[in-house]
């Protein structure tokens, strides 16, 4: 490589290295406003990664269990205390039928691995609306504002925080790949995790990441990471990962009512 | 001339620190990572392919399996290619090997586990080895960083299988996994292409927890011995109609038979529609149910 080529490169990289605030800055010049003034940024303006749009799921793990409403007594690879084996035991899908639990296996901690479609959209600077159309369930993923106290209902009430590099959590500058989502959801009533009865109670927290990839030819996945601690049902916290693949437009949207077999 | 070799050599150190500030990690991944994913193995059914979008050679490979095979003794050593990662039950030990001046990060390394080669992930911008240059059971990986999530992107594997019932691989499939990590846990996400066998992208995941307790950066020594299943000279099979585990999902949880062979169509929510009218659900589980012995 000759001087000539080796400082071309060098040039090439010092442009892609310089931090863009700096470059910013310089832009901005003397005439620029002080430091602290500016106008603060909402959760949607500093969004690091763009989650909004139509997402199909994709079932490659677990595809009995989710595809399929699985045998009563089926929990393999659960990790069960005693009483939550003795409730997925004795589910009975008429009597919660009955009982007008049509929802209860479309809950907040079940509903990410329901094969399906969702729907993202910012409702507001401050809340992501997430609808899905399995169960027809929609979901509010609030920033920075106390819960509304209430009711607790299947999707219970979530507060969300940008989590960007280093595992750290607040504001970063947009856009930051491998940035996720960080939603916490309490006030939950009590649910289904899997279709056949197995149970989380309403005590249940729930922790999830929502991470945005690239896929291969343009494509992008959206990972949701699943933590579920609910100590009275599952002496360890419950954690999967589901895919879902970036659609163009509302293809295949097919909002269904809740069933308590299917 | 002197002018022009100091400008040289100047430019040269620039470069190297650049490319060093490129190639350092943006969060740190050493540690112990055990596993924490709740989702059930696919591993365990004979015939099971659900949730993979396989081409019929595939499915026609994957039925001539029998699962003897890796008791054969030039078998039993082999270990499973690096989608072991993401299906495998086995925690993993990460550490990176540094470059003693500037610090920077030459590579990572996933530790080895029993019937898994550890994976070295390059991160001081190698290029891959040519596409006739020998394939390795354990693949070539470099890797980048995208923000704060790690991607390593492996080729030049063997031919192996997806899954441990030998849902076939060709030597030709490549693999992009990303490391998440999320305070102290790790997602690991996985997308494997192999134009022979899939007709998309295979996408898997696996989570994991930082751990204190320390696990082995490698496996145990592998000696191959006589297990009785296969004589010399003789590779266990079935031929075509004749794999004896073809019915057991539909059997035992009602799974039809067309959904077993899985493909691209069965991954998607329309399928689901379709086997509304074709499933029975069995009034009760009694094989492979979880919990307690009954």
């Amino acid at each position: 490589m000759t001087p000539r080529h080796l400082l071309g490169a060098t040039l090439i990289m010092l442009a892609v290295l310089v931090p863009p605030a700096v470059a910013e800055g310089q832009g901005r010049g003397r005439g620029g406003p002080p430091p602290g003034s500016e106008p603060r940024l909402s959760p949607r303006q500093i969004a690091p990664a763009d989650l909004t749009g139509y997402w199909v799921s994709v079932v490659t793990e677990e595809w009995r269990y989710r595809m399929l409403t699985p045998a009563k007594g089926d929990y393999q690879g659960l990790q069960l205390s005693a009483e939550a084996r003795k409730i997925a035991d004795s589910w009975d899908p008429a009597a919660d039928e009955a009982a007008g639990h049509q929802c209860k296996s479309y809950g907040a901690p079940a509903i990410m691995r329901l094969p399906g479609r969702i729907h993202i959209v910012w409702q507001d600077d401050t809340t992501l609306r997430l609808v899905a159309d399995a169960g027809t369930q929609t979901r509010l993923f609030r920033f920075g504002l106390p819960q509304p106290a209430g009711p607790r209902t299947w999707q219970g009430a979530s507060a969300a925080q940008w989590e960007t590099l280093g595992g750290g959590r607040g504001a970063a500058p947009s856009p930051a790949p491998g940035a996720s989502l960080r939603v916490v959801t309490l006030n939950m009533r009590g649910g289904y995790l899997r279709k056949n009865g197995v149970p989380y109670s309403e005590d249940a927290v729930l922790t999830e990441y929502f991470t945005v990839a690239p896929l291969p030819s343009n494509g992008q996945a959206l990972i949701v990471t699943t933590v579920l601690q609910d100590p009275r049902f599952f002496p360890q916290p419950y954690v999967v990962s589901s895919v879902f693949k970036k659609q163009p437009d509302a293809s295949g949207w097919d909002p269904t009512p809740c069933s308590t077999t299917w | 001339m002197e002018r022009s070799a100091r400008l040289r050599s100047g430019l040269l150190v620039l470069w190297v620190f650049l490319v060093g500030s490129l190639a350092s990690a943006q969060v740190d991944l050493s540690g112990s990572w055990v596993p924490r994913d709740s989702r059930t193995g696919n591993n365990l059914n004979a015939v099971d392919y659900t949730g993979i979008p396989i081409n019929d050679e595939a499915r026609i490979r994957a039925l001539s399996y029998a699962p003897a095979q890796i008791s054969m003794l030039e078998r039993q050593c082999q270990g499973w290619p690096p989608y072991y990662l993401a299906i495998g039950p086995f925690g993993i030990k990460i550490w990176p090997e540094m470059e003693m001046v500037r610090g920077a990060t030459i590579s990572w390394t996933i530790g080895a586990w029993e019937d898994r080669l550890p994976t070295q992930i390059w991160m001081d911008g190698r290029p891959h080895p040519s596409r006739n240059a020998p394939h390795e059971r354990g693949g070539f990986t470099t890797g980048r960083w995208e923000g704060n999530t790690l991607v390593a992107y492996t080729t030049h594997m063997k031919a192996g299988a997806l899954r441990r019932n030998g849902t076939p691989s060709s030597d030709e499939a490549t693999m992009i996994t990303r490391f998440i990590r999320n305070g102290d846990r790790l997602t690991v996400f996985a997308v494997v292409e192999d134009p022979i066998y899939l007709t998309e992208p295979w996408m898997l995941t696996k989570n994991f927890q930082l751990d204190a307790s320390p696990l082995s950066p490698v496996g145990p020594p592998c000696t191959p011995a006589f297990e009785g299943a296969a004589g010399a000279g003789r590779v266990p099979h079935f031929l075509p109609e004749k794999n004896p585990f073809v019915g057991e999902l539909t059997e035992w949880f009602g799974v039809p038979r067309e959904a077993v062979l899985g493909g691209s169509e069965t991954l998607y929510p329309e399928y689901r529609k379709k086997l509304k009218d074709q499933y029975v659900r069995p009034e009760k589980c009694l094989h492979d149910c979880g919990g307690p012995a009954r």
